[in-house]
């Protein structure tokens, strides 16, 4: 489909442009998450986008479907009240580092373990960009931000490992760079039943790129290219290897009773009883 | 020497935290407020004081690690806006009944939704029963001179009550004004050392803070909390005749600008108080009987105060920039009539909602609330009691 096929059918054209820095990798995420929708063919009338607060939240206001911009971090907790009362609707939540891990990290495991039928994609750009600049829960350990002016303390959630021990079914890790890659995992995700989470690895130059001296935002998708291993290739590398560098691709895919489904069973069984 | 410094809301503040050096200081970014916090970081990050700042995941950890410090016998401060003030809530009341003197400045911003991030008074309004003093400021020379008193007065050991200093989100938080800043050893000696009656750390007295209190025992409790902000007014008034003394700028409950001899008066509190006083002098200048009274202290409530120095009034406006979606009015008024009810007084009271989620108010908007009392005056009537200010109906 055309960019401006896609652009009419399912964004707000009227909101454009959008109000992301430049070089921000937000706008390629959000046209993954567009191009990932159209490949499975979504009704926008029978999707629903449900984010929280900060810049990854903005999303949705450019996004033609029915679209709930919530409270800080608690974007999962108001799509998994949208999934229940409505099961039939497929809900998308777009949600950040600080968002999903700090604030709302309590949400984040539960709704993995409940393995409710939610797509979470956590724009990752290890940095709360929207007050400037403070080190998030995947901010980098040593890395700086404007509360970590000798270096983050902090070591980072691997989140990716964390959804999987909490019990989501489908995981990914995709990066602003790898664009068909991102597009294949979100489909995948949309695609599968239970809890799908898809981490991007995405670029913030103003604070956390300035902050860090890692050059323009060019820099920093070469960057991501550069340091963003697939499955298979990390498969083979000798630890050493990985050092500094992370997996991409699709890291986990396991079948789980769904939460709605079990709960519409003991609906069924007790209205039989 | 007293500087006169150009300086913004947030810069004044972060620099009356500077200069007052707490030992703990928990942070959660939420704009407006972000700044205040930002700025104190570089304080601390530079060594110029020897606070122990927190960085937190949110604004419920930011007020608990807050209300922990100050158990533990330290002066502990954060700093808060709108949304961020609602997810505090629990711990907030907390920090009120546990008789914790925390300072919190509240960078007034409209609570969601629809979600905003500009000024009006629904986030510290919305916290007006849970037990805090509140200091209100029309500008940046009264958010820092109030951040000061309200160390003093939390940590007067016959008031011991958290304080929040409220300042009008953008308008004061990040506009820039003349403003006399304080020697740091001036503010040092005026709030000197603090020594905490209980602490945690006391092994010798050992407490527990916090426990249940059932039936038996949490309306004792509660009483003596009402009781403390009952006492605190003379307090306020103390701290602030000690302030006068070193800084040679006098604050008291609330402030009246040209209504002694008055006919027709607005209640409005923060930085609209500042237009509406140009609009006085307007009114004035046409012959118009006009006054204004800010407050300054909205808890305690100085209700006999207020009664006293309105009752003249044939018509009164009382602003509030919240609404109470009580189908009735906003809070401000609701207390103030309330007071004057009880003085017996004749004025006529309506009350105007106005500038929410940062709806600029004009001088003409103010001159319309004025040419409403006027009529109100002359006909001894009150046509309409509850009415919206530049609203799209």
């Amino acid at each position: 489909m055309a960019v401006k096929e896609l652009l009419d059918r399912y964004t707000r054209m009227e909101k454009l442009p959008h109000i992301w820095c430049p070089g921000c990798g937000h706008g390629i995420i959000l046209g993954s998450v567009l191009r990932a929708i159209q490949r499975q063919n979504l009704e926008p009338d029978k999707t629903t986008i449900v984010s929280g607060i900060g810049c990854s939240s903005r999303a949705p206001g450019y996004m033609k479907f029915d679209t709930l911009h919530t409270t800080h971090g608690r974007a999962l907790a108001f799509a998994t009240g949208v999934k229940l009362a409505r099961p039939e609707l497929n809900v998308i939540v777009l949600s950040g580092d600080g968002d999903c891990a700090a604030i709302g990290g309590n949400h984040l495991i539960h709704a993995a373990r409940r393995n409710i039928n939610l797509t979470t994609v956590v724009f990752n750009n290890s940095i709360y960009g929207m007050t400037s600049g403070q080190y998030s829960p995947l901010t980098p350990h040593k890395r700086f931000a404007t509360t970590a002016p000798y270096g983050n303390v902090d070591h980072p959630f691997d989140l990716c490992q964390l959804v999987i021990a909490a019990g989501a079914t489908y995981v990914a890790r995709g990066t602003a760079y790898h664009t068909q890659m991102l597009i294949d995992l979100i489909a995948k995700g949309i695609e599968r039943k239970g809890f799908s989470f898809i981490e991007v690895v995405t670029q913030c130059p103003t604070y956390y790129g300035r902050k860090n001296k890692l050059g323009s935002a060019i820099d920093m998708l070469n960057w991501q290219k550069e340091h963003g291993v697939p499955v298979k290739a990390a498969a083979k590398l000798p630890p050493e290897k990985m050092e500094g560098k992370f997996v991409i691709g699709e890291l986990h895919c396991t079948q789980r009773p769904e939460y709605v489904e079990e709960y519409q069973r003991i609906i069924d069984r007790m209205e039989r009883e | 020497m007293a500087q006169k410094v150009a300086i913004t809301g947030n810069e004044a503040v972060a620099l009356a935290m500077k200069q007052i050096n707490p030992d703990v200081v928990a942070a959660y970014p939420i704009t407006p407020q972000t700044e205040i916090v930002q700025i104190f970081s570089t304080y601390v990050n530079n060594g110029l004081i020897d606070t122990e700042f927190v960085t937190v995941e949110s604004e419920h950890s930011a007020m608990s690690a807050t209300v922990g410090a100050a158990s533990a016998g330290a002066r502990a401060m954060t700093a808060t806006s709108a949304n961020g003030l609602a997810l505090m809530w629990e711990i907030v009341y907390i920090a009120a009944s546990n008789r914790l003197p925390i300072v919190m400045p509240v960078v007034n911003r409209a609570l969601s939704g629809p979600i905003n991030i500009h000024c009006d008074h629904s986030d510290a309004m919305g916290a007006r029963d849970s037990g805090w003093i509140q200091l209100w400021s029309e500008n940046t020379q009264e958010a820092y001179d109030n951040m000061i008193q309200a160390v003093r007065l939390a940590e007067n050991p016959n008031v011991q009550l958290p304080v929040m200093v409220c300042m009008d989100g953008f308008i004061i938080s990040h506009a820039m004004e003349n403003a006399e800043v304080l020697p740091d050893e001036v503010v040092r000696e005026f709030i000197g050392d603090y020594t905490p009656q209980k602490t945690l750390l006391d092994k010798e007295n050992p407490v527990t803070a916090g426990p249940l209190a059932f039936t038996d025992s949490y309306f004792e409790f509660k009483r003596a909390q009402a009781e403390a902000m009952i006492q605190a007014k003379p307090y306020v008034l103390e701290v602030a005749r000690e302030y006068a003394k070193v800084s040679g700028r006098e604050y008291g409950l609330f402030e009246t600008y040209k209504l002694e001899d008055a006919e027709v008066g607005i209640v409005v509190l923060g930085s609209t108080a500042g237009t509406a006083k140009n609009v006085v002098d307007k009114l004035r200048g046409q012959g118009f009987k006009a006054g204004l009274l800010k407050p300054r202290v909205f808890r305690p409530f100085p209700a006999e105060e207020l009664a006293t120095a309105l009752g003249h009034l044939k018509a009164l406006a009382v602003m509030d920039r919240a609404d109470s979606f009580n189908a009735f009015s906003g809070p401000l008024f609701a207390e103030i009539t309330a007071a004057m009810y009880d003085s017996g007084a004749q004025t006529k009271i309506v009350n105007y909602i106005y500038g929410l989620g940062g709806r600029d108010v004009g001088l003409g908007d103010i001159e319309k609330v004025y040419g409403h009392l006027a009529r109100i005056a002359e006909s001894g009537k009150v046509d309409q009691r509850l009415n919206y200010l530049g609203v799209r109906e």
